[in-house]
């Protein structure tokens, strides 16, 4: 008879390290303590999620890699703001095909998606009070002078930066000894001379005291729900009271959103430590030229160092120079991006050249973020919402009860298949079914945890379809050792010969669902990658399972006394497959009658 | 045994044989009328694109009893000219309008919420931009061709390149029978069909992979003898391959069932109809074509090379050459396929006509028994 041509390993060897990778597949993907189901996308557990292209704003011009970075930042701050655990802000692709992805589970507010829609705008706007981030005590009446009593001095000096002239390390020294962050001017020499005496704009809005009466909207004082930013026309005493009553403490308060310039701003320090009533804007961000981070020349540790435009110098210039007559707080400014406060350095001369250094306790981090921070102003790119899509967690839990539903059905329908038209071989497909399910559910868990890879529907989907592409490598690997067996062979000679041509036939196959998967991995986006994930991994397992269960584990059978009976619960008996006599037509039982004949 | 089993091994030995290859012009006139309908359809009609390819807004409102009305006027309260409403499932209500701003957005969700008595965070939203929708477009387009070019690069590299180009021509096929019926029904395509359509190929190829791997086993030292032309060999192996196609089809397509029952029953409509109604069309048009173009196709281009004509006709002439195996007289055709098996389907007892495995020769068993009577002594043996 023909002896096996392929030289294999022993099936219960391969069988037995298979079931323990498997076990401790499990063991991981079950270890108390941790998720033991994969994180569900946002159309499975409802949430928004958007897309959003930046575009140059010149025509012609590319999104650079370090502009798509920063603008990530700026829209990861914004999602940060809404608090909601999970929150996620990812880019796909680079230069003209990149896109921002944006996802918030279980929050489905459309006014999530009008903060996320605004672009972002940095400006520098003085400082009228200044005050820690809390709800600021009602009950003491503060004194008309300005507002800085009414702010405690301890925040300000903690988190207080410089700004100085840039070239002058001597000048930026002095004052960044009195503690803080100071801006200093580039050119020592213009820095010192001219002390511009200050116009009465900036400092006239300190008259006001703070009154009780606060109805905000007759005011013409606008904020989304009363959270900053807040803004009016005028700094009256609507506005004041809504900066009392600021809490800057509440993630809600800082997530930021479109600043006018021409109005005057309540607003939170990004980290909400401080709360500010800010001028309208001195100078606007697009006019910055630049914006860097280094280290100090006179080794003061790390500083930013900008510079302006034309415009923007002269507008600097004159603002410094009025900042530097007021008293603390009001000879800081704030650095205002998406209606927020990142850094309020104060000013102890007037910067004319118009290039800065910002001096202050900074680590490298921090120098950066803010240099960072600077640059944006000068982004010369704009947020496009390409798409939206927001489904609600109950629609999201349908659809996830239909995939489960579906997929449970599936199964079955294939299972019952297989077993009537293959029997006991039937159930070999079923349990190599199940390992394949099992360690796909297992590698899912795992990356889900260790990646943080969302399954969504369209990956549910795929899965499902998965169940149909694994159980036909069973199919054509069962056919296979029918068509051997029809060929004459021995069925452990069948079992062998026909692994090796069906295996070839499933590699052969795979490949190119696998070449399926990755192409539309690499060039799709959204639910289609999710799709495309799943499809690829199954695929894997399902080579992983035909080469290391199934074949094994018909190997195994194959030796067993029942499968040699030739029993038609085998699934491979040759009575069933229709071998018989070829030259005499006749039925079993005589086909039987004759063999015995033949052998006596 | 009148079994399944039992026609298989008939299949298999070559006993019932149905002539595939022979019959091409049969199946390419079914295709190319099919074809045909499905180009009208496309050039025609067009392709009911879904937002996600145009642009747009969809809204879809959950758990509603209002009717289509009201959420029309409701949407036309919110400043939307000429929204498309349609009930979708037994109670949700989608309505689609132009790309629409994010503040126009909200505007309608408001609206709705307030008309329809529904939470505003239980209305699905999905707004697409009409850029956006191009370059998804473009991308699916991208992703199309170069899958198409790395297929041919594999299969010509596992076969060869006239197999290779004959695949290719019956993913063509599928692909454009799929796309021809949601031009004709007006089924709307969504992200989640071209997820199908991609997916078919993959499945369509998967067929024609394990078809075209018996070929080329049945095939491999066809030049050497003179019993068979290239064409009856592979007309051989889809028979054989027949009930392997068969059950690989049924078992791929129970899961769609199961998604496109489920989808639409639970759901009404969405990612997993849309998926499922692609992937139906398109497996279904995967297993014809693998048997019915993608073999036949192979074999015309194979039968041009010069060793398969010399082999058609050593075969012509063997047959020619008073072979009294057979009283039938032979046919060969114009481009030299001499097809030896029956018209139709026929059950030939003696196994006088039609092209057995032993006419192939070494090429489908190099060890084991040749000869059907061995068999049935070796499974004697067994039976002591």
């Amino acid at each position: 008879m023909a002896a096996p041509t392929q030289k294999h390993t022993n099936p219960e060897r391969t069988l037995a390290i298979l079931g323990l990778v498997v076990l401790l597949l499990g063991i991981w993907t079950f270890w108390p303590g941790q998720s033991h189901v994969p994180k569900l996308g946002l159309d499975l557990r409802g949430g928004t999620q958007v897309i959003l292209t930046p575009t140059a704003n010149q025509g012609g011009q590319v999104v650079t890699d370090d502009q798509l970075k920063q603008a990530v930042e700026i829209i990861r701050q914004r999602v940060d703001g809404f608090g909601v655990a999970e929150s996620e802000v990812t880019t796909q692709g680079s230069g003209q095909n990149a896109s921002i992805i944006v996802s918030i589970p279980g929050v489905t507010d459309s006014a999530v998606l009008n903060t996320l829609a605004t672009t972002a705008k940095l400006d520098f706007r003085p400082v009228l009070i200044e005050a820690v981030g809390g709800v600021t005590p009602t009950t003491s009446p503060t004194p008309s002078a300005s507002g800085t009593g009414s702010s405690s001095a301890t925040p300000s000096a903690s988190a207080s930066t410089t700004i100085t002239p840039s070239a002058s390390a001597s000048a930026g020294s002095p004052s960044a000894s009195s503690n803080g962050t100071a801006i200093t001017s580039a050119l020592q020499g213009t820095a010192t001379s001219a002390s511009p005496t200050a116009s009465a704009s900036p400092s006239a809005s300190s008259s006001a005291s703070p009154r009780a009466t606060a109805s905000t909207d007759k005011n013409g004082v606008t904020s989304v729900d009363g959270n900053p930013p807040i803004q009016s026309a005028n700094n009256d005493a609507a506005l004041q009271a809504a900066f009392t009553s600021l809490d800057c403490t509440k993630p809600v308060a800082r997530k930021g959103g479109l600043a006018d310039p021409t109005q005057f701003l309540v607003t939170c320090s990004k980290d909400g430590a401080l709360k500010y009533l800010l001028d309208k804007a001195a100078v606007r961000g697009t006019e910055i030229a630049s914006a860097s981070a280094g280290l100090s020349q006179s080794g003061g540790g790390w500083e930013v160092n900008l510079t302006f435009t034309s415009t923007g110098a002269q507008q600097f210039a004159t603002v410094t120079g009025q900042l530097a007559q007021n008293p603390s707080p009001q000879n800081q400014f704030g650095i205002v991006l998406d209606g927020l406060v990142e850094s309020s350095p104060y000013v102890s001369t007037a910067i004319l050249g118009g290039s800065a250094v910002i001096t202050g306790s900074f680590t490298a981090d921090e120098a950066k973020a803010l240099a960072n921070v600077l640059k944006y102003g000068s982004l010369p790119v704009s947020l496009e919402v390409s798409s939206v899509e927001q489904v609600s967690p109950t629609l999201g839990q349908d659809q996830l009860d239909a995939g489960l539903i579906a997929g449970a059905l599936g199964l079955l329908l294939v299972v019952i298949y297989l077993v009537i038209y293959y029997r006991a071989l039937g159930l070999v497909a079923t349990a190599s079914l199940m390992v394949a399910a099992a360690i796909t559910y297992f590698v899912f868990v795992l990356l889900s945890r260790q990646l943080g890879l969302a399954l969504s529907l369209a990956g549910v989907a795929g899965a499902i379809v998965a169940i149909g592409i694994t159980a036909d490598s069973f199919v054509v690997y069962f056919e296979r050792i029918r068509d051997e067996i029809r060929e004459g062979r021995s069925l452990r000679a069948a079992g062998d010969a026909g692994w090796i041509r069906a295996r070839r036939t499933i590699l052969a196959a795979d490949f190119v669902s696998f070449l399926a998967a990755v192409v539309l991995y690499f060039l799709s986006v959204g639910s289609v990658r999710g799709f495309a994930f799943t499809l690829g991994l199954t695929t894997v397992v399902d080579v992983a399972v035909a080469f290391l269960f199934t074949r094994p584990l018909v190997s195994l059978l194959m030796r067993s006394a029942w499968f040699t009976s030739g029993s038609a619960w085998t699934g491979l008996s040759p009575d069933r497959l229709g071998v018989k006599p070829a030259l005499v037509e006749v039925d079993t039982h005589q086909r039987h009658a004759a063999a015995e004949t033949k052998e006596s | 045994m009148s079994r399944l089993g039992t026609i298989a091994h008939r299949l298999y030995s070559g006993e019932v044989s149905y002539d595939f290859v022979g019959k091409r012009r049969r199946w390419y006139a079914i295709s190319g009328i099919i074809l045909l309908l499905a180009l009208i359809g496309l050039f025609g009609r067009g392709l009911n694109l879904g937002i996600e390819f145009k642009g747009g807004s969809e809204f879809t409102v959950p758990n509603t009893t209002a009717t289509v009305e009201q959420a029309r006027a409701s949407a036309e309260a919110a400043n939307i000219t000429d929204p498309i409403v349609t009930q979708v499932g037994d109670k949700n209500i989608r309505i689609q309008t132009q790309a629409l701003t994010p503040t126009q957005s909200a505007a309608v969700t408001m609206q709705l919420s307030q008309d329809l008595g529904v939470p505003q965070g239980n209305i699905a939203v999905t707004l697409v931009g009409p850029s956006w929708g191009a370059e998804i477009t473009q991308r699916a387009v991208q992703g199309l061709v170069v899958f198409l070019v790395l297929v041919v690069v594999f299969l010509s590299a596992y076969f060869e390149w006239r197999l290779a180009v004959a695949a290719l021509v019956a993913l063509i096929h599928d692909l454009v029978i799929t796309i021809g019926i949601y031009a004709l029904t007006g089924f709307e395509v969504t992200p989640a069909t071209v997820i199908g359509v991609l997916t078919i190929l993959g499945f369509s190829l998967y067929d024609t992979v394990v078809v075209f791997d018996k070929v080329k086993e049945n095939t491999r030292a066809i030049t050497s003898g003179n019993r068979a032309t290239y064409s009856e060999a592979a007309n051989l192996a889809l028979n054989q391959t027949l009930v392997r196609s068969i059950n690989t089809s049924v078992v791929a397509l129970l899961p769609v069932t199961a998604i496109l029952v489920v989808g639409v029953g639970l759901l009404g409509a969405g990612t997993l109809k849309d998926l499922a109604l692609a992937l139906f069309i398109g497996t279904a048009a995967g297993t014809y074509s693998s048997i019915f173009i993608a073999t036949p196709v192979a074999c015309q281009l194979q039968e041009r090379r010069p060793e398969m004509k010399a082999l058609a006709a050593r075969v012509a002439q063997r047959r020619a050459g008073g072979d009294s195996r057979s009283g039938r007289a032979r046919k060969t055709s114009g481009t030299g396929t001499a097809t030896a098996v029956l018209d139709d389907v026929e059950v030939d007892s003696e196994m006088s006509s039609g092209i057995t495995p032993e006419d192939i020769g070494g090429a489908v068993a190099p060890t084991g028994p040749r000869s059907q009577p061995k068999k049935n002594q070796a499974r004697s043996k067994r039976k002591k």
